[in-house]
């Protein structure tokens, strides 16, 4: 689904990632662990397009996208729920969710999605800044999935969000991803969180992918402390 | 009776050319915090197109319409070749758009002269009692409403609207949408072209046409779109009626000049009141 080979990016002449290479097959989980300021965020930037690759390649479904520009990205099939879940603010969570599939043809998938996630149907009229932090994120993951992207690239979904909201998004995700078959590369700290849901879990540091782990392996204390430290 | 009647025309008259004037600034710079410097040059713009086209025949409610496009692909042209550069540089931003507006009053002096120009207002002159008004400032009026309510219904309730407003939010979640940033920038600001030409072939009729007419009006654009604050369209909206209702009453009471002294001092208390404009403190709104 998703083939990255040697991928390069930094922020101006700061390289953070050096030759990243893994793929995500159709349907795949994949989990993305590692220490701050290691390139987590900054590969989920340069997978959207948000940042330019400086070398290397990002193929989805056997296509070069590299070249591509980030709203052409976003139309190729990815979506994108970055860090800090970036609701528009003076737009209402209805026009919030609208935007999210505005450039998708076909009919709506807002009331469907409103199913999955109730707890945003009496908020479509406030504003997205009237928000709980955790009603934003739920907005915020609903809103890429109306557009109903190929692959999801999920930023820290449970950073700054209360346990009870964080088990409530692993559930649906859980849901989601088996009745949609929804490619996820999930960027996460919260490592009950990433063990849930993630088929295969990735250590990235200095820019680099350096092991990939099992899911249940992330329970073992000891693999922990080698990988992350903690 | 009649001076109420005749009071109430001033307030409305004045509401409605300061919506005129304000509406293309409030989505060039309310809108997309860009400060065009030369935005009364759009309106001057506006007002020689309107006035070459009448003068060639065309009729007046078409001249407006070509004036509308003519200043909107030349705002978009700006927005290629200017602006785009100039995103979020704020000084830089200043510098350019001012250059610009000499450079378009001295173009046009060359080009057009230096005299007024003026279109014939159509209707004559109506009485309210013994008080003449050209009947033409009633079709000002209702252009004004027109403009406005078609304005706001763009913004809020279509996908174009939706569009514009999500990406001025936030261009990087816009791009994140599929929805290319840029070019939604350049179509918005030759929107705000656009009805900023139409706003100087609308008021035409009545404040002539010349070169230099733009200084006359940027000022107080300036100065109502600030006051209104960050919901652009309802805060315009609301900082016209007020300044609108103030110069009204005191330009019929007294003089103009004094009307505007007025507005200016109202202007400021109320900016030295509410820092972020009238509508700092709404929650929700265009």
């Amino acid at each position: 689904m998703l083939e990255i080979a040697g991928l390069n990016a930094g922020y101006g002449r700061i390289p953070i990632l050096n030759g990243v290479s893994f793929s995500v097959a159709e349907g795949e989980v994949v989990g993305i662990l590692g220490h701050n300021g290691m390139g987590k965020t900054t590969l989920l930037k340069a997978l959207i397009g948000e940042l330019r690759a400086t070398g290397g390649s990002i193929r989805l479904e056997g296509r070069d996208i590299t070249p591509l520009s980030m709203a052409r990205r976003a139309r190729a099939g990815l979506g994108y729920v970055p860090q800090g879940r970036q609701i528009l603010p003076q737009l209402t969570v209805q026009e919030n969710l609208r935007m999210g599939e505005i450039m998708r043809g076909g009919v709506s998938a807002i009331p469907e999605m409103l199913e999955t996630f109730p707890v945003l149907k009496p908020l479509l009229a406030r504003p997205g800044q009237a928000l709980s932090g955790g009603q934003q994120q739920i907005l915020a993951l609903a809103r890429c999935l109306v557009g109903q992207p190929k692959v999801l690239l999920l930023d820290e979904p449970t950073e700054g969000i209360q346990p009870s909201i964080v088990d409530e998004i692993a559930i649906a995700l859980k849901h989601l991803q088996s009745a949609l078959g929804l490619t996820i590369i999930l960027v996460e700290q919260d490592l009950h969180f990433i063990a849930a849901l993630a088929s295969r879990v990735l250590i990235i540091q200095r820019g680099r992918i350096i092991a990939t782990i099992a899911p249940t392996a992330l329970a073992d204390p000891a693999i922990v402390a080698e990988y992350l430290g903690i | 009776m009649e001076q109420t009647v005749i009071i109430l025309y001033q307030v409305l008259y004045s509401f409605s050319f300061l919506v005129l004037i304000c509406l293309g600034l409030a989505v060039i710079f309310g809108m997309m915090q860009v400060i065009n410097l030369a935005q009364g040059e759009f309106i001057m713009l506006g007002a020689y197109v309107c006035n070459v086209a009448v003068k060639d025949g065309v009729s007046l409610w078409l001249s407006f319409l070509i004036a509308a496009v003519a200043v909107g692909l030349f705002g978009i042209l700006v927005e290629r070749v200017l602006i785009r550069f100039l995103y979020g540089r704020i000084i830089d931003t200043l510098l350019a758009t001012w250059g610009l507006s000499i450079f378009l009053v001295g173009g046009t002096t060359i080009v057009m002269g230096p005299t007024t120009n003026s279109i014939p207002a159509p209707f004559g002159t109506m009485y309210i009692g013994a008080y003449g008004i050209p009947a033409y400032s009633l079709v000002l009026i209702a252009l004004a409403f027109v403009l406005l309510i078609g304005t706001y219904a763009l913004m809020r309730y279509t996908r174009a609207g939706l569009i514009a407003r999500g990406t001025m939010q936030n261009p990087v979640m816009a791009a994140a949408f599929g929805i290319p940033p840029q070019t939604v920038y350049m179509l918005t600001f030759g929107f705000g072209s656009a009805l900023t030409g139409l706003a100087g072939a609308i008021i035409a009729p009545l404040s002539g046409v010349s070169p230099t007419m733009g200084i006359f009006f940027i000022a107080k654009a300036f100065v109502t779109v600030i006051a209104g604050g960050p919901m652009v369209l309802l805060g315009t909206i609301s900082a016209s009626a007020l300044f609108g209702s103030i110069s009204g009453v005191v330009d019929y009471l007294t003089s103009s000049v004094l009307g505007e002294i007025c507005v200016l001092l109202v202007a400021i208390v109320l900016l030295r009141l509410l820092p972020s404009g009238i509508t700092g403190k709404f929650r929700r709104g265009i």
